[in-house]
């Protein structure tokens, strides 16, 4: 065999190969996606959102109480989180451009963004729940925030440095000083950016559970009170995926179907923002 | 970022003048974006005061190396979770990074222009799925396979060679080393392709196009233009891989099966840090395991920062040198 | 946007003023009684609106929360000595009388038919023992068929009441386990998986063929577990229910004054399961205000739960215990 064809043979295969990669990880998307679609589309009945919990082994409850408290959490999380991030974003982007301690915060941003969400939530029960000897809907969310944070500060960060220079020095020539500008040219123009920087981090916080387990806690009744331990989807995902009662099982897969639906519908609607607003 | 734009907001930073507006909103500003700095040092200052307790008892190395893990004794050791964290995470990135790779040679040089967006967006969906699913879907559905067709297949292939054979001992429950890492490396799959292909990307089409005018086949442009040029990237993107696999609760805590003990073989059971974490953190029932549990916590943190603070160094190296 | 802010603020704070409407009490700890609790906390709420939110997390756990005090009471099977409560100034009680119980999965062994010992039971958890048709084993079962598979050990991840129950049994009955191993809510294992709480255990042992588990009976009954016989003090093999579990708590003396501290393991009566226990209430002295809350519930339960309990298998206390409970109660000004 010459060598000509000895090359393009181990391109065709060494190419192959990647192409089989490509549908390995095709695969396992589609095959978890799968799962939990039939297994959690068999779970969703009327009761699994209007019931609360009922006794450990009694059939026919549901996960109202989870499914509010998750609402609120994640909530709670956004109101503190996207603000600050954003305001932050702005601050490394507008004020401090080009600065070396600028850079330094983004680098650390950008760290803090994949830190251990269970570092957190240890973190926050050392300095929110064991002082105040209760646990708090309102402690959890603030463990949430501490993640959301750098994700929306980050991306606020970049989509604000896409802004041409151009606008800006318009809007200085007629007279406005920086804050002006910043409002009401720099936010308009990176506003779908900012947008899908949101919704990418409430989609990667709704999910998170390991930060609640100490600080939210969990609450087998329906409350609104987010001072006092409040329940939430994921964890209580976790404790009846790992009891052993079917019916615990069966609201799992519902209660994660759900979840996962509204995460990745957060991230297709971020991701199409962006694509609409750049692509022309 | 020219030097008039430099000039123009160091005029309006040094010299607010008379916009008390502008003052507010840029220390405000400020603030938010001080507050990264804040949590980071926070979260270190908490977590070295609450594992001070178990820091005087158990020292450093002490701590590092002792494989106990005794309530009962109060004698704590963080060897047998640091080899379960390692373990599983190295494990991961075996199944992943080639996969990964793989797949950023394929959206990059061999997909059709109408496919690469769909790919990119589907692996971005398998990032978001959130990781207690994943733990679910594994206890579920993974485990079982496993148990029934994977480790047995193992056992009685590799577990009969004289070298590896130790790796495969055992009972084949499927709640083990072996699933969590599987498990884990799909998970990380997304963030060493995503970064991988934003890095192949990069790669200059000049260069890739003076290779085809020589000859090359498409596989040895990849080989010898695209990959070496997109190393810093890659690398960039394992570390921040690891980063992330280190920092995993959910995913694993399901198929690990709560064991602290370095265990031999692949399916054995063992316990990472963020796992001994997430089962014992609220009851620890002694000052000293709850300081203990801290000292885990706190070595973790190290961890993970130092190996994201080495994933940035890559990718800021490679963004630099590359994007002219 | 500013009435989105307008909006979010009210939000906020109607949700702050809905927080004193309902009346709630945190607890945490045994996963033990959580089934009995539950289902009390399930009827309290009808009849007095009152929310008991129970979540179970282990006996270390409740030991733990009501010691810093994040919690308004905890649950733990691991009785603590007098000088114990009285260095964290808690006070403590029994609430329900359960049984653990061995729990296997052996293709073709049904509830009842599998004869263990102290012995083997002890072996089978130190390793000693490793698989199913071992001699030992067989000599107590002849006509059953077991598979020589081996035998997955499965214990608790996390700090369980339930394991200081059998664990005490174990080192009570088995010098080499008292030796090697010990008692207590978490021990150093020497094989096995852990599942998180009873209910991780009974996970395991349904998922996991050839496997042995230990829980509370409740678990077993509620997800048809195939649970073993045990020979007790007497020699005499037992099955669990609630006769072997009544007579193990018959000659049982708890004393106010120890504040209850009480192991119900290895009894001697010709009946008696040999793994009982009694599950106890801790409170935090001080909190006078939601320690009368959290009586009234117990005191609820003492006087109309029992029908509940039996039907999940735990054992009422005998009513000379509860009125010792209610005198302990009201010397502590919490009645």
């Amino acid at each position: 065999m010459n060598i000509e064809r000895k090359r393009k043979i181990e391109s065709i295969i060494a190419l192959a190969m990647s192409g089989l990669a490509a549908a390995i990880g095709l695969f396992w998307l589609v095959y978890i996606l799968a799962d939990v679609i039939i297994h959690g589309i068999g779970a969703l009945q009327l009761s699994l959102f209007f019931n609360d919990p009922a006794p450990a082994g009694v059939e026919g409850g549901g996960l109202r109480n989870a499914f509010v408290g998750q609402l609120m959490i994640t909530g709670a999380a956004t109101l503190i989180g996207v603000p600050v991030g954003i305001l932050g974003g702005t601050f490394l982007a507008e004020y401090a451009r080009g600065r070396k301690f600028a850079r330094f915060i983004s680098i650390l941003s950008d760290i803090m963004v994949s830190v251990p969400s269970i570092v957190v939530g240890a973190f926050v029960y050392a300095i929110l729940i064991r002082p105040f000897h209760h646990f708090s809907g309102w402690a959890g969310a603030f463990a949430l925030s501490i993640i959301m944070i750098p994700v929306v500060l980050r991306t606020t960060e970049d989509m604000l440095s896409l802004v041409p220079w151009t606008l800006r020095e318009a809007a200085f020539a007629l007279g406005a000083p920086y804050y002006k500008v910043i409002i009401q040219v720099v936010y308009r123009g990176a506003a779908t950016g900012i947008l899908t920087g949101v919704l990418l981090s409430i989609a990667r916080v709704a999910g998170e559970t390991a930060p609640l387990l100490f600080t939210s806690f969990n609450n087998n009744f329906f409350s609104w009170d987010m001072n006092r331990p409040i329940a939430s989807l994921t964890a209580t995902i976790f404790q009846y995926a790992m009891g052993p009662y079917k019916s615990w099982h069966t609201q799992a897969w519902g209660a994660a179907f759900v979840i996962t639906l509204f995460i990745l519908a957060l991230t297709i609607m971020g991701r199409l923002a962006i694509w609409w607003r750049y692509k022309r | 970022m020219n030097t008039q734009q430099t000039r123009k907001i160091r005029s309006l930073a040094i010299f607010p003048r008379k916009n008390v507006v502008d003052l507010l909103f840029s220390s405000l500003t400020g603030v938010a974006s001080f507050t990264i700095i804040i949590f980071i040092i926070g979260i270190l200052v908490v977590l070295v005061m609450e594992s001070s307790l178990a820091l005087g008892k158990f020292g450093l190395v002490n701590f590092l190396t002792s494989t106990t893990w005794n309530p009962v004794t109060q004698i704590f050791g963080a060897a047998p979770t640091i080899y379960g964290t390692f373990v599983t995470t190295a494990l991961a990135l075996l199944f992943a990074i080639p996969t990964a790779i793989g797949i950023a040679i394929f959206i990059t040089e061999i997909a059709p222009n109408f496919l690469k967006g769909p790919i990119g967006i589907a692996i971005e969906l398998l990032a978001a799925i959130p990781s207690i699913i994943y733990g679910m879907w594994g206890l579920f559905t993974l485990a079982p396979i496993m148990s029934k067709y994977v480790e047995p297949a193992l056992q009685s292939t590799v577990g009969k060679l004289p070298f590896l054979g130790f790796l495969f001992k055992g009972n084949p429950l499927g709640i083990d080393l072996l699933t969590a890492s599987v498990i884990l490396g799909i998970m990380i799959i997304p963030f060493t392709a995503s970064i991988a292909r934003d890095a192949f990307n990069l790669t200059p089409a000049v260069i890739k196009e003076s290779a085809y005018a020589i000859g090359a086949t498409r596989w040895e442009v990849v080989k010898n233009v695209v990959l070496p040029y997109s190393k810093l990237g890659v690398f960039g993107g394992v570390a921040l891989s690891l980063g992330r696999a280190l920092g995993e609760t959910m995913a694993v805590a399901f198929v690990l099966g709560n064991n602290h003990k370095i265990a031999t073989s692949l399916l054995d059971a063992a316990s990472t840090i963020t796992v001994s974490l997430a089962n014992e953190f609220t009851e620890a029932d002694s000052d000293m395991y709850l300081s203990s549990l801290y000292y885990l916590a706190l070595v973790l943190f190290v961890m993970s920062f130092i190996i994201l603070a080495i994933s940035k160094f890559f990718l800021l190296k490679a963004e630099r040198r590359y994007s002219r | 946007m500013k009435k989105i802010a307008a909006f979010a603020l009210a939000a906020v704070l109607a949700m702050g003023a809905a927080a004193h409407a309902e009346e709630m009490l945190n607890g945490a700890g045994a996963t033990f009684p959580y089934p009995v609790y539950s289902a009390w906390a399930n009827e309290y709420n009808k009849v007095s609106g009152v929310k008991l939110n129970y979540q179970s997390i282990g006996s270390g756990g409740g030991i733990k929360q009501i010691t810093e005090r994040t919690v308004d009471f905890g649950a733990t099977d691991k009785p603590l000595k007098p000088e114990e409560l009285a260095k964290d100034n808690l006070l403590q009680f029994p609430a329900v009388i359960g049984g653990v119980v061995p729990v296997v999965n052996i293709s073709g062994i049904k509830s009842g038919e599998l004869k263990l010992d102290s012995e083997t039971v002890c072996k089978i958890y130190l390793g000693e023992i490793k698989t199913w048709n071992d001699a030992m084993i067989k000599k107590l079962n002849p006509t059953l068929n077991l598979p020589g598979s081996e035998i997955t050990v499965v214990h608790r991840s996390d700090g369980s009441g339930t394991t200081a129950i059998f664990t005490d049994y174990l080192s009570g009955v088995c010098p080499a386990w008292k030796e090697k191993v010990g008692s207590g809510t978490s021990v150093s294992w020497p094989s096995g998986i852990g599942g998180k709480g009873n209910e991780g255990v009974a996970n395991y042992v349904q998922q996991t063929s050839n496997s042995i588990g230990y829980v509370e009976f409740a678990y077993a009954k509620q997800n048809n577990l195939t649970y073993t016989q045990l020979k007790n003090h007497a020699g005499a093999f037992v099955e669990p229910s609630f006769e072997s579990f009544e007579d193990a708590a018959a000659t049982a003396s708890f004393d106010p004054k120890k504040d209850f501290y009480l192991w119900l393991n290895d009894a001697p009566g010709n009946k008696s399961w040999p793994i009982a226990g009694a599950t106890f209430i801790l409170l935090a002295k001080e909190k006078k205000d939601s320690n009368m809350k959290v009586v009234k519930f117990y005191d609820w339960a003492f006087k109309n739960g029992d029908g509940k309990a039996k039907e999940l298998i735990y054992v009422p206390l005998p009513n000379s215990l509860k009125g010792k409970i209610e005198a302990y109660w009201k010397s502590n000004g919490i009645k």
